[in-house]
């Protein structure tokens, strides 16, 4: 460990770091724009200057980009020397001739990187006499919204969206004084990942677009530690709340887990809690089909009153808590427990589960998955179904242009220069899948096959690895580049609802743990808390099927459309007269409009409760605001039905920590539950946590418009969590973060006062718990599948996972159903060129009985004999995974027109650069 | 492959086959197709006089890039031309030499002449007006090139002379 | 005086083609190098002889060629040379002359320099406008690899090497060797971060070396006839012949090639024919439009890097920019910081957005608007602006050269513009 000197100070510094980096961690207020924790240095902004003496008995020392230059053994600055602070605000000073002076009607006023850094200079008066340059805006979709003449031209933009996150439509154009960072025509940015551009500029040039709808100033804000469900990454989102509504989602960092970033869907998915489609009242079915609001105590003895006496049984769900899915089974008994899965995943996840506690391989965080020196990805678009672990990908690629720039002497951190030294090297990433993969760009090698290739491929690799190469070169070539590798990763999942596929994947996994390497495995699976239930199940679960075969008299339906599980028929059968269903939920659906009673759930941002990740991860979430009418969460409706119901072990519960106990002493595997995050009896210092920020305005003024009277502020007496003000903002554990403030420091960038060291792990900790661990047993599974039967002119169906669409809750927000849009086909060029049809066009597709007219969209590489059809669209709620399909062109087709439902476009005026080419 | 791009594949190449050939010359000697991408755009302005916004999409697809990069990369360059541009382009030296040397009264001169200032095309298109940073003929000064020919030693009587058939007045 | 580097241009300044190159010695260094010495002993007499280069900075060619790693040392791969021939400094017009007049001497000098580096592929990155001296290089390329001195196994020495013009698309930052290797790449020419300098990771991340057109056409004449004959050609310190030229309102303004350490009064004087009747030498600048301005009183200087250097300015590319005194020092300082602030590849914020600021104060004081403290600004800027270090890359620091002396030589000058109101010379 080096010592340096800042300003006589002496200070141990980490190898290899960078001096703004240093500064940083030794809690030294050092301006910076635009070196980033996650995307290093290129010395563009010079906002981070320092003096750097050559010795004791220099004293005029020279200026030096504290993010450009490393540290050595001795070396001696100055951050307060005149020369360093004259010039830090002379670069403040001109990045603001052309800045607009409209901070306080400025979407980014009060959390702006650039207001902050203008203060810490301490620049004041303008001396520019000239004119600014001004800039014409672009429409980029209905997300983000662009504002150029903010820009300080930092760069961050460019580079995180091209470098870091892959996307091909957003860069620097243009020169000097008029360069521009936009699209090279107006439209909707392609990346699934554009909305961290909001958090990654610096000033207000890109903005959350649904948030400036329903703007809030950030101390305005009321905000509480959250987990993300739009998938089951689990990234951690700090949520903000104000007038009972849900404003915006932005990033909550987790050393492991997410990071900075998020993807699209868990950033502006969450509009579904603002719904007008919300259930607000409890409703009992009258004869003419009509709901009958009910108060929650009514509803709740007619609930019990139902139950008395009867066979129950329980429909637990992969979107709702731990919590509420135990509460759930203990109340109907894990006999009569059905996990909410459909048929085909139902023992996808049975064996996953059994795979992740088994298995010698580890389960990589995504911290880890970004290490990876080889990944072979099999039959997953993860971009679609595990977005997050995807822009890992993209960084685990790099690893590759680390080492030569190691074997070089550069440092991690010198980012154009790594990149010009490796060009477009990268670590291998093979993609073995039906259709092309948005990592297609990065990958090495991409194998189209279908499904049950992709199985059989996989176990050539396994042959090959047990030293029996197979006759396919291509799977003995790919073993050979997993053994050499020193940190491979494999990469599965059920998006393909294939059993054989996983089994392979864990196979090679495990022949490869055999290896010095050992090998990491890391499984997709479809939902925030897929595997928090399937631990839940046991073998006397029984299946959705099951329940439709033998239908209980009473059923209980917690957070589950079973519309998109079950096939019509199932469904009417199950939900017919005979039985009485109980359904709670939050948003209106099929399944509520069959029930007999429906209960009101609070969504998870008026909630608390636990997710299991993908990895095994148990993570809590906390209500930011308080449920709206007569909502509650659904681990209060059950626990109340278990009171009235007399419960023998339920009914002493009383509080979110007993339930979570519980729960953790009912099965080995949730042990460690309690430890997600601390329990109710928390308090830092005597205080709870605020959820509102010391500068938290109005809270007087909020309701007058209602009454005068400024109303109690509700107490929260479940979790330690306050809905105030008062309380403490500064190192609490990482769980109970509910947004990052710092003296000084009002953008999100003051997260690096709550992190331990620059793009280290919080001061407190990492948020949430791993409840499985790695086993030495090793899990053998028997390789059987039953491979899908070819038929002429028929295809095989396969789902095709998106970001946008595919999810049940995020696309009921307006601009996530626009991203969306409507149910589609993917075909191979040939197969379009033979039907006629191009991109666009409609065709009507038949399958096991379902006829449904779809869009065209064409894809480069696709499997032979496969289309795909996009999952979880209206349109195709019943096509299902591997089963045949036939085409026709759809005469009636009309190309649908592009509908703005959520995006304010204007005219579509084709953007210039100012000064175009320059001088034209 | 985005949606927008595929849509794109379909209108089908808008570079003429003497254009594609020379830019695969070029790319001949290059390690990655973007390496070519300076030469595609002034190969393609050579004959086109400038590069309109399908030519650009046209050559990124040719070269394997986003439209976006390619963009950033036209519009970084003073000599490529993202707006049509008349016959010919006047590339007039305002930099030191030329400007001890009296320039700015030569600009006056032709602005007069032809009716058009920097950045304008006359109205019979023959002429576009731009600055170019010096041409590195200071001891000819002033000095500018219409079309490929270097004018030295300009006065008032030789931009009368050059230009007095072109047509006044400037065109949108 | 011998003339070295100019030997085949006449008066008329015809081109010299590949038979008259050759007729007038030319390929002869090639040949005795192809016949046997190895790359090392071409690097030794480089290194001995004291060659420093001429795109401004002085950078001593022997030693900048001694950090490309050794094929053992590196990744196995090409290597690169690079000539930068793009020439868009204010008031420099030397290179233009050396390509459309001699294009053999180039060549041959880049198969050496490139022989010696161990490259394999090298580059002529040439200004777009240069027309005349593209057609002339295309044909003598043509010529060379008719003729076998170009291509797979030169003169049967085994070594191949393949030479490609590239024209640039316009921008001066290009002249910047790393971002000229940028440009090279296809991409935007923003300079890059040094280190590693391109010796070690230049062009697509491989070794690679930028020298200036005069540097390499050096190279053919210090191989053939040694170190010690070069040494021999300078008046002062430096070694060798360099050409000078003089704009401005002098007589007969024009480009010459002069031992180095040629004082400055023969160059203006003799050369240059002296001041235009009518007009007086106020100051000069004396290497181009981004070194300081130097004034009478350093007219008996030599043009050797450290002697103009002493002076508080830098020799540059050697060719002078003449102030006169009808001239106004803040209109030709404001003339080039709009230059620069215009050319500036927009990548660090004192360059970006700092020139336009100083451009917008010297603006307001020709156009009669200054104000006292004006000048003030203008000290500031060139604290902030013009140290090495301060920004990305030389670019900025290079346009506050002319401003600061300016200030310092002309201040009065400065003054009068703020107390009249208007610009004095107008
Ligand atoms: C802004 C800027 C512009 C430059 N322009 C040129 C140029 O046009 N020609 C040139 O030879 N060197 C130019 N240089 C210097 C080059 O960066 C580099 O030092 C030179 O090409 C090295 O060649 P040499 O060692 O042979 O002198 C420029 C430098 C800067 C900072
Ligand atoms: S000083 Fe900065 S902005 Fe200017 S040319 Fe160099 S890198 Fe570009
Ligand atoms: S943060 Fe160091 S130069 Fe921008």
């Amino acid at each position: 460990m080096p010592t340096i000197f800042i300003d006589g100070q002496e200070l141990q510094v980490n190898d290899g770091e960078n001096i703004l980096e240093a500064c940083l961690n030794a809690g030294l207020d050092l301006p910076y724009f635009c070196w980033h924790p996650a995307m290093g240095s290129i010395g563009s902004c010079r906002q981070c200057a320092l003096v750097q003496y050559q010795n004791e008995d220099d004293t005029r020392g020279r200026i030096i980009m504290g993010c450009m230059t490393p540290v050595t053994e001795g070396a001696r600055f100055s951050l307060k020397a005149e020369n360093a602070t004259e010039f830090r605000e002379a670069v403040v000073e001109s990045l603001m001739l052309n800045h607009p002076h409209d901070c306080p009607v400025c979407a980014e006023g009060g959390e702006c990187h650039l207001q902050d850094m203008t203060v810490m200079v301490g620049h004041r008066d303008r001396r520019y006499s000239g004119k600014k340059n001004t800039h014409r805006n672009q429409y980029l979709g209905p997300l983000i919204h662009h504002e150029m003449n903010r820009c300080i031209t930092c760069y961050r933009c460019e580079r995180y969206y091209k470098d870091y996150a892959g996307g091909t439509d957003l860069g620097a154009q243009a020169s000097h004084d008029h360069l521009y960072f936009g699209r090279h025509e107006e439209g909707v940015l392609e990346s699934e990942f554009s909305g961290n551009l909001v958090e990654v500029c610096p000033t207000g040039v890109f903005t959350d677009k649904p948030f400036l709808k329903q703007y809030s100033r950030k101390w305005d804000l009321q905000s509480a530690p959250s987990i993300c469900n739009g998938c089951a990454v689990g990234c951690n989102i700090a949520p903000g709340e104000r007038y009972g509504k849900l404003k915006r989602v932005h990033n909550r960092y987790n050393h492991e887990v997410n990071g900075y970033f998020l993807c699209d869907r868990g950033r502006f998915g969450s509009g579904y809690v603002n719904s007008d489609a919300r259930l607000d009242y409890a409703g009992i079915k009258q004869a003419d089909g009509s709901y009958m609001a009910v108060h929650q105590q009514q509803a709740l003895e007619t609930a019990a009153s139902w139950m008395q006496g009867k066979k129950v049984a329980g429909i637990g769900s992969p979107r709702a808590s731990v919590e509420a899915n135990y509460l759930l089974r203990e109340l109907v008994g894990a006999e009569h427990f059905a996990a909410g899965f459909s048929e085909a995943e139902a023992p996808l996840m049975a064996s996953v589960r059994r795979i992740l506690q088994t298995t010698q391989a580890m389960i990589p965080s995504i911290k880890q998955i970004e290490a990876a020196d080889a990944v072979l990805v099999l039959g997953e678009d993860i971009t679609h179904t595990a977005p997050r672990v995807a822009l890992a990908l993209r960084q685990s690629v790099r690893n590759k242009s680390f080492e030569l720039a190691e074997q070089m002497g550069l440092p991690q951190w010198q980012d154009a220069a790594v990149r010009n030294l490796a060009q477009d090297q990268r670590s291998p990433l093979i993609i073995v899948s039906a259709m092309e993969t948005r990592l297609d760009d990065i990958a090495s090698q991409c194998i189209s096959l279908a499904p049950d290739q992709i199985a059989e491929f996989a176990v050539s690799i396994v042959e090959a690895l047990a030293g029996e190469p197979s006759s396919n070169k291509q799977a003995n070539q790919i073993a050979e580049i997993l053994q050499s590798a020193k940190n491979p990763l494999i990469i599965s999942g059920t998006s393909m609802v294939h059993w054989g596929i996983v089994n392979a994947a864990v196979a090679i996994a495990e022949s490869l743990c055999t290896e010095p390497s050992g090998c990491m495995l890391s499984l997709c699976i479809p939902e925030a808390n897929s595997l928090g239930v399937a631990l839940l199940a046991d073998k006397s679960s029984p299946s959705l099927p099951d329940l439709v075969n033998s239908p209980p008299e009473v059923l209980l339906v917690v957070e589950n459309d079973l519309q998109r599980r079950l096939n019509p028929q199932q469904m009417e059968q199950l939900m017919s007269a005979g039985t009485l269903v109980i359904s709670m939920d939050m948003l209106e659906n099929a399944t509520l409009g069959a029930s007999d009673m429906v209960l009101p759930a609070a969504s998870y941002a008026e909630s608390q409760g636990s997710l299991v990740n993908m990895e095994g991860r148990a993570q809590r979430y906390f209500p930011v605001f308080e449920p709206a009418a007569e909502r509650l969460p659904s681990w209060q409706w059950l626990l109340k039905l278990a009171a009235l119901t007399n419960h023998k072990s339920l009914s002493k519960i009383e509080h979110f920590d007993q339930v979570v106990a519980a729960c953790a002493k009912s099965q080995a595997e949730f042990t460690n539950l309690v430890d997600a995050a601390p329990d109710q009896s928390f308090r830092d210092r005597g205080l709870k946590i605020p959820r509102q920020t010391h500068r938290y305005s109005g809270r007087t003024a909020m309701n007058a418009g209602v009454n005068v009277h400024e109303p109690q502020q509700p107490h929260d007496h479940e979790s330690p969590l306050a809905f105030s003000m008062e309380g403490l903002n500064r190192d609490q554990p990482a769980a109970l973060t509910p947004y990052v403030w710092s003296p000084g420091w009002n953008s999100n960038q003051s997260l690096q006062k709550f992190q331990a060291e620059v793009d280290g792990p919080l001061k407190g900790g990492t948020a949430g718990v791993k409840l499985l661990q790695s086993s030495a047993s090793g899990a053998t599974q028997k390789a059987s599948c039953e491979a899908v039967e070819m038929q002429a002119h028929h295809w095989q169906l396969v789902p095709v996972h998106q970001v946008h669409g595919s999810d049940e809750l995020s696309v009921n927000t307006d601009e996530i159903a626009e991203m969306a849009g409507m149910g589609f086909v993917s075909l191979g060029a040939a197969v379009a060129h033979k039907l006629g049809v191009s991109e666009g066009d409609g065709v009507v597709l038949a399958s096991g009985g379902t006829e449904v007219s779809l869009e065209v969209r064409i894809l480069q590489r696709v499997a032979k004999n496969c289309i795909g059809f996009g999952l979880g669209y209206a349109e195709t709620l019943y096509l299902r995974a591997g089963s045949l399909a036939t085409l026709a062109v759809d005469a009636q087709w009309q190309r649908p027109q592009p509908q703005l439902i959520a995006s304010d476009k204007a005219t579509p005026d084709p953007i210039v650069a100012e000064g175009g080419s320059a001088h034209v | 492959m985005s949606k927008s791009e595929m849509i794109q594949t379909d209108i089908g190449s808008v570079l003429t086959a003497e254009e594609i050939a020379e830019i695969d010359a070029e790319l001949a000697h290059v390690p990655y197709k973007s390496g070519a991408a300076i030469d595609a755009l002034k190969i393609v302005q050579a004959n086109r006089g400038w590069v309109s916004d399908q030519c650009l999409q046209g050559i990124a697809r040719h070269l394997d890039m986003s439209a976006e990069e390619l963009e950033g990369v036209a519009t970084f360059y003073n000599l490529i031309y993202r707006r049509p541009v008349g016959e010919k382009v006047i590339l007039f030296c305002d930099s030191v030499s030329c400007w001890i040397n009296g320039c700015d009264d030569i600009k006056d001169k032709i602005s007069q002449t032809l009716g058009i200032d920097y950045g304008e095309t006359t109205s019979d298109n023959s002429y576009t007006l731009l600055p170019v940073p010096c041409l590195g003929a200071c001891d000819r000064a002033p000095v500018m090139m219409v079309g490929d020919d270097l004018v030295t030693h300009i006065d008032h009587e030789m931009v009368q002379q050059l230009f007095a058939s072109a047509e006044q007045g400037s065109a949108e | 005086m011998e003339k070295v580097l100019t030997r085949n241009i006449g008066v008329d300044q015809k081109p010299t083609d590949l038979k008259a190159y050759e007729a007038n010695g030319g390929y002869q260094g090639l040949r005795k190098v192809m016949a046997g010495m190895s790359p090392q002993d071409c690097q030794a007499v480089i290194s001995d002889s004291n060659l420093r280069g001429r795109g401004g900075a002085g950078f001593p060619t022997g030693m900048k060629w001694s950090f490309v790693p050794s094929d053992d040392k590196c990744t196995p791969g090409h290597k690169y040379l690079v000539c930068n021939a793009d020439e868009m400094e204010p008031g420099t017009f030397k290179d233009r002359l050396l390509m459309e007049c001699d294009p053999h001497q180039l060549i041959e000098g880049m198969i050496l320099s490139a022989y010696t580096i161990g490259a394999d592929i090298s580059y002529i990155f040439i200004r777009g406008e240069y027309l005349l001296a593209i057609q002339r290089l295309r044909d003598a390329l043509k010529e060379c690899y008719a003729s076998g001195l170009l291509g797979d196994n030169i003169l049967g020495s085994g070594y191949s090497l393949n030479m490609y013009l590239h024209p640039s698309a316009g921008r001066y930052i290009c002249g910047e060797e790393t971002a000229l290797i940028n440009a090279l790449e296809g991409k935007r020419a923003n300079p890059r971060a040094k280190p590693p300098f391109p010796q070690v990771s230049g062009l697509w991340g491989r070794p690679t070396i930028v020298n200036n057109v005069e540097t390499l056409c050096n190279i053919p004449h210090i191989i053939d006839r040694g170190a010690d004959w070069f040494k021999t050609l300078g008046l002062g310190e430096d070694a060798g012949t360099k050409l000078f030229g003089v704009s401005g309102r002098v007589k007969n303004p024009g480009c010459w090639e002069l031992p180095m350490g040629t004082p400055i009064r023969e160059i203006i004087e003799q050369h240059a024919g002296g001041m235009r009747d009518g007009y007086q030498l106020k100051g000069f600048l004396p290497g181009g439009g981004s070194t300081d301005f130097l004034t009478t009183e350093h007219l008996d200087l030599a043009m050797d890097y450290n002697v103009i250097g002493a002076a508080g300015s830098r020799m540059g590319t050697g060719t002078m920019i003449i102030l006169d005194d009808r001239t106004c020092p803040v209109g030709m300082v404001l003339n080039l910081i709009r230059f620069f602030a215009h050319e500036s590849c927009g990548f660090c914020t004192p360059c970006r957005d700092g020139l336009p600021w100083s451009r917008q104060v010297l603006q307001d004081l020709e156009e009669g608007r200054g104000q006292p403290e004006d000048l003030e600004t203008l000290s500031y800027q060139i604290k902030y602006i013009g140290a090495i270090g301060n920004t990305h890359c030389a670019l900025a620091p290079g346009a506050m050269e002319p401003l600061q002396s300016a200030l310092k030589y002309f201040y009065d000058d400065f003054k009068q513009h703020i107390s009249s109101g208007r610009c004095p010379y107008h």
